[in-house]
């Protein structure tokens, strides 16, 4: 409708002028019907399809685990069969990490980032979508063999020799590869939405300086996805094209099998960081709204954040001590591994300052911030001691790994994603989740988790070895693992209580105001749930803490909420300078559109067709994705009419 | 100070050049494939140093081919490098002109490079020498192929006048990966064709 512009001054208007919400209404909501379902690009729809799509992997991920404990709880069972255990625990790490851990927090991130950045969308909006797209087509994807009893046998990690062609003939991982390299694709495009969107759409006056730690949490975890995706995506396909193609990359006679463990891990470090990162981010900002403080130490904890990932890069052949490299390769990694301590332990005890300086208010989502700290320091530490190589010989591969990786990846991941749906559950749907039945979640899930985990050091100091679907009697790990079994059942107790909440208080829990936690955040200052354009002025700011400015009294400032840019002709938001976050262009949001989901399907047609070697299935999915292409980045013809053309990237 | 509030100045409306996201979401995708291309060269490099100078055959590539290559293709960035300036000021023909010369030399290109592969007396499944060249060269020769098309639809759009000396995002967008592809055919070409003179 609106005619081509070359400049414009956006128009500045007082929230409450009649008439505001409902023009913005009709220029950003969603289309009914299935069409518009499959076209939305709203960061806070494909927010939500994050979070659901990735809690249901959790559930799987976490029903194939409690059936390995059940084979587990005594000796000798034979619940499982060595074959169906080897699928369960590789898939299990896969689901876990791969379908779980990274897309929950781009759930997370993609809901809340425009809402805590005071912007109308992510930069990329169909990019976004795509994203989402692909991911649920690598999920399937990889469940696709798993459900016919061809999934993933060697292990996450997918050691050679045991994962090529002569070892391992079927199917099972060809379809964990190319759906892995899937995936890499949806990671890869998500991780370039963020970086844009944080390098450019903060509201005024968000200076670097002043955007909430989860956005340098998920900013730190894009960039390192950017640099290390592409080493895991190039090991499954060589391992492919070695499989497949007669190629010789990881073959013992002419190839190096070390060289997969090398591109494996390189990916494999950093990207533990990527799944931890944004998770602390909540933490540091969620936590300090229960301490009615702000948090201590917003800018070593921000440096630390980005510190963590940068000596990620350096620390990969940790994973490796144990295959003969030479000691002073093992004593440089070793002290990078220990290095790592130093940020790790600024934001621990940032936390606990926040905590012991501040007046906490005990909600379910205090407890399990709280909770989160206690894992990371029993994570932290087993992590130590494992960064020196002499200790990592003995323990490497037996219960005490396992220990310390659940540790982090549960402690880091799980309990502050469990603490922010407690914490913005009101805002995303309009209703509180209960406290009441939230203090039994906490306590069942904390106690359930210390008696799974915690004994599995004792276990691994035992000698108990990772990976084996038994043990004989008389080892003396039986009763251990009994009470290791009964723990994960508690957990898993845990678990099913949040669900119930869940379910009862997006009927029946109590309403929740714009902002029920008093929180310092621009995510509060619009409605729960908020509109399909999120302000209906963009607000500027003055500092980290907005919503709490009258009362901290830092400076004389004052950020504007009830006053901004309108941007109503047609989708629009500001762009800002990257580090000051002047304003310096009105960017033009696409509208809803079909193209990312062709684009996905093109992709999922070609990974199935390269899968089952039906060249023509890849050539049509290949036409797929250039039709769906030319319709995404076909230029504009109002601009292109006048003195000026703008295309949407 | 008040940083970053709006003082009620005029703000370009949509993509504008380096300023637009598009931009910057392109810095980003070269940032992951240069990415990829490093961890490529890594693993060649890291069998050659595992497997020693007896792994690699005699005798070393051949630069008869591929160095007038390389010259095209450095050629091809120039070209699409003189087009762009053409667009920024506002010479529409001079601007397809010299994507039309950047899409031939890039066809030259692949073309050569054709000749190169069928040139080779091993293949990709011979040994792990043959599987790294093959796969690294595959590889550019796949975003040879990619830059191309993109050079193509920028072509057709700046022909159909979609383009003009303010918006021309796309065409800034386009070149800068083409020049990226070419950079990184430097790497590969001196991982190749030029370290086993350097070191072996």
């Amino acid at each position: 409708m609106s005619a081509w512009e070359d400049t414009r001054a956006p128009e500045t208007r007082r929230l409450g002028a009649p008439g505001l919400g409902r023009e913005l209404e009709e220029i950003w909501g969603e289309k009914p019907g299935l069409l518009g379902w499959i076209s939305s690009v709203d960061h806070k729809e494909i927010g939500k399809r994050y979070i659901v799509t990735a809690f249901a992997f959790l559930i799987l991920g976490g029903l194939e685990a409690f059936v390995m404990r059940l084979q587990l709880a005594g000796p000798e069972l034979r619940l499982l069969t060595p074959e169906a255990y080897d699928q369960l625990f590789t898939m299990h790490g896969v689901t876990m990490i791969f379908l779980y851990a990274a897309p929950i927090l781009s759930g997370f991130s993609n809901y809340l980032w425009p809402l805590l950045l005071g912007s109308r969308d992510m930069a990329f909006p169909r990019l976004n979508a795509l994203s989402y797209w692909i991911y649920i087509a690598a999920g399937l994807f990889l469940y696709a063999g798993f459900v016919v009893g061809r999934g993933p046998n060697d292990g996450w990690f997918n050691y050679v020799p045991y994962a090529d062609r002569a070892h391992d003939p079927g199917i099972n991982i060809d379809v964990y590869a190319l759906g892995l390299i899937l995936l890499g694709i949806s990671t890869t495009v998500g991780s370039a939405n963020f970086v844009v969107t944080f390098l450019r759409t903060r509201c005024p006056g968000m200076s670097v300086n002043r955007v909430p730690i989860l956005t340098w949490g998920t900013l730190t975890a894009s960039v390192g996805n950017l640099l290390a995706v592409p080493s895991v995506s190039l090991a499954f396909f060589l391992l492919w094209m070695d499989r497949q193609f007669g190629t010789h990359f990881f073959d013992t006679d002419q190839g190096q099998p070390l060289l997969w463990q090398h591109l494996f891990w390189m990916f494999g470090h950093p990207w533990v960081y990527a799944i931890v990162l944004p998770a602390m981010g909540m933490v540091s900002d969620g936590l300090p709204t229960f301490c009615r403080r702000p948090l201590v130490g917003y800018t070593p904890v921000a440096l630390a954040t980005v510190t963590t990932m940068a000596l990620g890069f350096g620390v990969w052949v940790h994973h490796m001590f144990a295959t003969g490299l030479p000691s002073l390769s093992l004593s440089f990694f070793s002290a990078a591994s220990i290095i790592i301590v130093i940020p790790s332990a600024v934001a621990v005890f940032a936390w606990t300052a926040t905590i012991w300086t501040g007046r906490p208010v005990i909600t379910t989502a205090f407890l399990f911030f709280a909770g989160m700290i206690v894992l990371f320091v029993i994570g932290g530490v087993s992590g130590f001691m494992t960064a020196s190589a002499p200790l990592d010989w003995q323990l490497t591969d037996t219960y005490f790994i396992v220990a310390h990786l659940h540790y982090v990846l549960i402690g880091i991941n799980v309990f502050p994603v469990v603490g922010g749906l407690y914490y913005w559950f009101p805002k995303i749907t309009g209703r509180m989740l209960d406290e009441r039945l939230g203090r039994w979640n906490f306590w069942t899930m904390f106690l359930g988790f210390n008696i799974a985990f915690l004994p599995m050091h004792l276990l691994g100091v035992l000698g108990m070895p990772r990976r084996i679907y038994t043990y004989p009697d008389g080892m003396g790990w039986s009763t251990t693992n009994l009470i290791v079994t009964l723990g994960s059942a508690l957990f898993a107790a845990g678990v099913l209580l949040l669900l119930v909440n869940v379910a009862v208080s997006l009927r029946r829990g109590a309403k929740a105001s714009d902002n029920p936690w008093d929180a310092p955040t621009l995510e509060w200052a619009t409605t729960s749930p908020p509109p399909p354009y999120n302000f209906a002025v963009i607000p500027s700011v003055a500092s980290r803490h907005p919503l709490w400015e009258a009362r901290l009294g830092e400076s004389d400032a004052r950020s504007r909420l009830d006053e901004g840019l309108l941007l109503d002709h047609g989708r629009e938001t500001i762009a800002t300078t990257p580090l000051d976050a002047e304003p310096n262009l009105i960017l033009e949001m696409p509208p809803d559109t079909p193209a990312p989901f062709l684009l996905a399907l093109g992709l999922a047609i070609i990974f199935s067709g390269a899968a089952g070697h039906w060249w023509w299935l890849v050539g049509l999915g290949a036409v797929l994705i250039i039709v769906a292409l030319l319709i995404w980045f076909w230029p504009n013809r109002t601009h292109a009419d006048e003195p000026g053309q703008a295309g949407h990237v | 100070m008040s940083e970053g509030v709006y003082r009620g100045q005029p703000l370009p409306v949509g993509a504008r050049g380096k300023n637009s996201v598009g931009w910057w979401g392109m810095l980003c995708l070269i940032a992951t494939e240069a990415s990829l291309f490093a961890y490529l060269l890594f693993s060649y490099y890291y069998v050659a140093i595992q497997r020693g100078p007896s792994w690699a055959p005699q005798p070393h590539p051949s630069l008869r081919l591929s160095g007038p290559n390389t010259v095209v293709l450095l050629a091809s960035s120039v070209a699409v490098w003189w087009g762009e300036e053409g667009v920024k000021k506002g010479e529409r023909g001079r601007q397809l002109v010299g994507l039309a010369i950047a899409i031939g030399l890039g066809a030259v290109f692949l073309v050569v490079q054709g000749f190169e592969w069928r040139a080779k007396t091993f293949n990709l499944a011979s040994g792990s020498y043959g599987s790294l060249f093959f796969t690294i060269t595959g590889f550019h020769m796949a975003h040879v192929i990619a830059g191309l098309l993109i050079l193509i639809a920028v072509f057709v759009w700046s022909a159909m006048g979609y383009f003009n000396i303010r918006r021309h995002a796309p065409v800034s967008i386009s070149s800068i990966y083409w020049h990226f592809v070419d950079a990184v055919w430097l790497a590969v070409f001196f991982t190749f064709y030029v370290t086993p003179y350097l070191f072996w």
